[in-house]
């Protein structure tokens, strides 16, 4: 039993990486109906930011964190005016494959500016060890991490429920036009959208590098694709589902890989996106709504 | 009047066309394919500079029966294809008569066959792949192979470590990884409680470790690069993992980030530098004059890989293929890693080096060989 609720933190911790991508994904999706490929590379680019802070500027990660979440606001901004304002009017699939383009870019930009090679996370003494409850061990990165994602989750609810800019996003989600014609400044919601999923982005590139001590250019291509299919297990487009989704996805793949089937853990994640786009391909929290043709 | 100068001419220009045959080529030209960009560069300029480092002290000992040897170097890219066109630039353009290389295992697959169509006698410093020596006879390695070490790293852990209880973890999707990992599952002596793959862009090993500590392995056999063996070994002293891991030459080079982590740990290597054999410390010391640095394991194999084909061509007393060939059969000699002699494949069973990772330091622990 012990031995199952440690593999049961060790997803949690996973999973809270993989939430905070589903997040961003799932706010952009909301609202212009955009799967952005390139957040995973967001997230790529909120480690190298951190860790050059650490590294090169000796700043302690209390201060790199936040300067990385502004700087990846900031690109997630400027991707947005660069590659997909121009498309917002163009067809749905002219702009998943711009995003695929961001995508491969931003990787391969980074691997030409810094190397293929991974670089070392530097240690944090005060993040070794961790709390020992008879068998079980819970680790402080893990501690942390949990912390960090659910702050982040319940800012993110507070900012969506009860403030001007988030009612300014629910309604362009809703209808954009509407919203317009209510006076809704339509292109800075879906900018502020872009900032806080990059920031959100950002803060799991961190926790990344905190808890796999490594950081590389194509880091963010498969943990975006896990984070996308967490969102869409979720229900894409629905905050909470988002969250769920991914703290699922990291439990199952820990599970895999704590009882025997290691080489399997990403054909089972996979797995499930197709399951879940067979039996329910609106998510679990997803209301059926039928689309129109 | 004419006629007679014509034949005068004739007779000139067909002299001159015999002139430059008599003397016979003045150097022995042997050529090195290696990756010199890319990803993999660090690799091919280590065996280049090992390999101009030996070839320059051939020279300065009088070269080959008096001939100098001349070193023809391109940069395949560790590119398969690549490799392919700068061989045959090599034998059509250069006319060499022997070939050190190529480094990378997949491109000296692909050059192997080449050479065995050509006859040009070849010896690649470091492909470990068991396919790339077999099925031709002009083709020899001077590195041990995967399945050879894998098995070895199994022995030291039955004879040395007296170890009854292992685990294996492997990159599944890698040839490499999963080489040593099968060839090490069958030479262990004890049980394997656990045979666990992963991926190559897996990084949350901690998992699979904590089910091989509930398992109670006494050794981990762990075959994959150092960038992963540092993320696996941070995370197994998380997971307070008290089994040693074990691994193979990839682990090279893995304590200059991760020697904290790795601390105690053991893994085969081709050469260790505190091997006190005056050839191995003649060589470091050569080396480090020569570039500021101490060589790793594939410079070390590159110099072994020119000395070994100087040394046949050496003995041939010929620049025929076939000749060379004969000699690189009945090659004898001892070399900076070990004590080469080829068997009907063209590989080499000399002794691998156990090196235990010790404060930060690479420091050998024992030879093992069959």
């Amino acid at each position: 039993m012990s031995y199952f609720i440690q593999q049961i933190v060790y997803g949690l911790s996973a999973g809270s990486i993989y939430a905070l991508i589903a997040l961003g994904y799932t706010m952009v999706y909301g609202i212009v109906k955009l799967i952005n490929f390139a957040h995973g590379e967001v997230l790529m680019m909120g480690a190298y930011f951190t860790i050059f802070g650490i590294i090169s500027f000796n700043i302690p990660i209390i201060l790199a964190l936040p300067i990385s979440m502004v700087l990846c606001a900031l690109l997630g901004m400027f991707i947005d005016r660069v590659a997909y304002k121009p498309l917002r009017n163009a067809p749905r699939i002219s702009a998943l494959i711009t995003a695929l383009g961001v995508s491969m870019f931003l990787s391969n930009f980074f691997k030409l500016l810094f190397g293929a090679e991974k670089r070392k996370m530097p240690d944090f003494p005060a993040l070794k060890g961790g709390y020992v409850f008879g068998d079980v061990t819970i680790p402080y990165k893990a501690i942390l991490t949990l912390v960090l994602t659910l702050v982040c989750l319940i800012t993110l609810q507070i900012i969506v429920r009860k403030t001007k800019v988030g009612r300014a996003m629910r309604a362009v989600s809703e209808d954009k036009q509407a919203a317009q014609l209510m006076g809704v400044n339509v292109d800075l919601t879906i900018s502020i959208t872009f900032a806080i999923g990059s920031a959100l982005a950002a803060v799991g590139g961190v926790l990344y590098a905190i808890n796999y001590s490594q950081i590389f250019p194509t880091m963010g291509t498969l943990t975006g694709l896990k984070a996308f299919v967490a969102a869409v297990l979720g229900g894409i487009g629905i905050l909470p589902g988002a969250m769920f989704g991914g703290f699922l996805i990291g439990i199952v793949e820990n599970l895999t890989k704590g009882y025997g089937a290691g080489g399997w853990s990403n054909a089972v994640v996979f797995g499930i996106l197709i399951i879940v786009l067979l039996v329910k391909p609106e998510g679990i929290f997803g209301k059926n709504t039928r689309e129109k043709v | 009047m004419k006629k007679v100068l014509a034949l005068v001419l004739v007779l000139v220009l067909t002299a001159a066309l015999f002139a430059g045959c008599d003397k016979g080529p003045e150097t022995v030209k042997i050529g090195l394919i290696t990756p010199k960009t890319g990803d993999l560069a660090v690799y091919g300029i280590a065996v280049e500079n090992a390999v101009i480092l030996a070839v320059d002290k051939i020279n300065a000992d009088g070269g080959i029966d008096g001939k100098d040897i001349e070193l023809i170097v391109y940069d395949n890219k560790a590119d398969a294809t690549e490799s392919i066109n700068v061989f045959n630039r090599l034998v059509d353009n250069d006319k060499i008569v022997a070939l050190v290389g190529p480094v990378i295992s997949s491109t000296s697959l692909a050059v192997a066959p080449l050479a065995e169509a050509a006859g040009i006698p070849m010896i690649s410093p470091t492909a470990t792949n068991l396919a790339v020596t077999p099925d031709y006879e002009y083709v020899f390695r001077a590195c041990y192979t995967d399945p050879y070490q894998g098995a070895m790293v199994a022995k030291f852990a039955n004879e040395n470590l007296m170890a009854t209880k292992a685990a294996i973890l492997y990159n599944a999707g890698d040839d490499y990884s999963s080489g040593l990992a099968t060839a090490f599952e069958g030479t262990f002596t004890g049980e394997v409680v656990a045979k666990e793959g992963y991926t190559a862009d897996d990084v949350d090993f901690r998992s699979l470790l904590t089910s091989i500590k509930e398992l109670g392995a006494e050794v981990v056999f762990v075959p994959d690069y150092y960038n992963t063996i540092g993320l696996i070994a941070t995370q197994a002293r998380e997971v307070g993992l008290e089994a040693v891991l074990l691994g193979g030459d990839g682990w090279d080079a893995v304590q200059s980030e991760y020697g904290d982590v790795t601390e105690g740990y053991f893994f085969a290597n081709h050469y260790s530098t505190t091997d006190e054999s005056p050839l191995v410390q003649g060589f470091i010391t050569d080396y480090n004059a020569a570039y500021g640095e101490t060589p790793n394991a594939l410079a070390a194999l590159g110099y072994d890989g020119i000395l070994v084909m100087a040394a046949a061509i050496d003995a041939a007393d010929s620049l025929e293929g076939a000749d060379i060939l004969a000699a690189l059969k009945g090659t004898d000699m001892d070399a900076v890693t070990g004590h080469i002699t080829f068997d009907a494949n063209g590989d080499t069973e000399k002794s691998v080096s156990i090196i235990k990772i010790t404060n930060g330091d690479l420091v050998l622990e024992t030879k093992i060989s069959k």
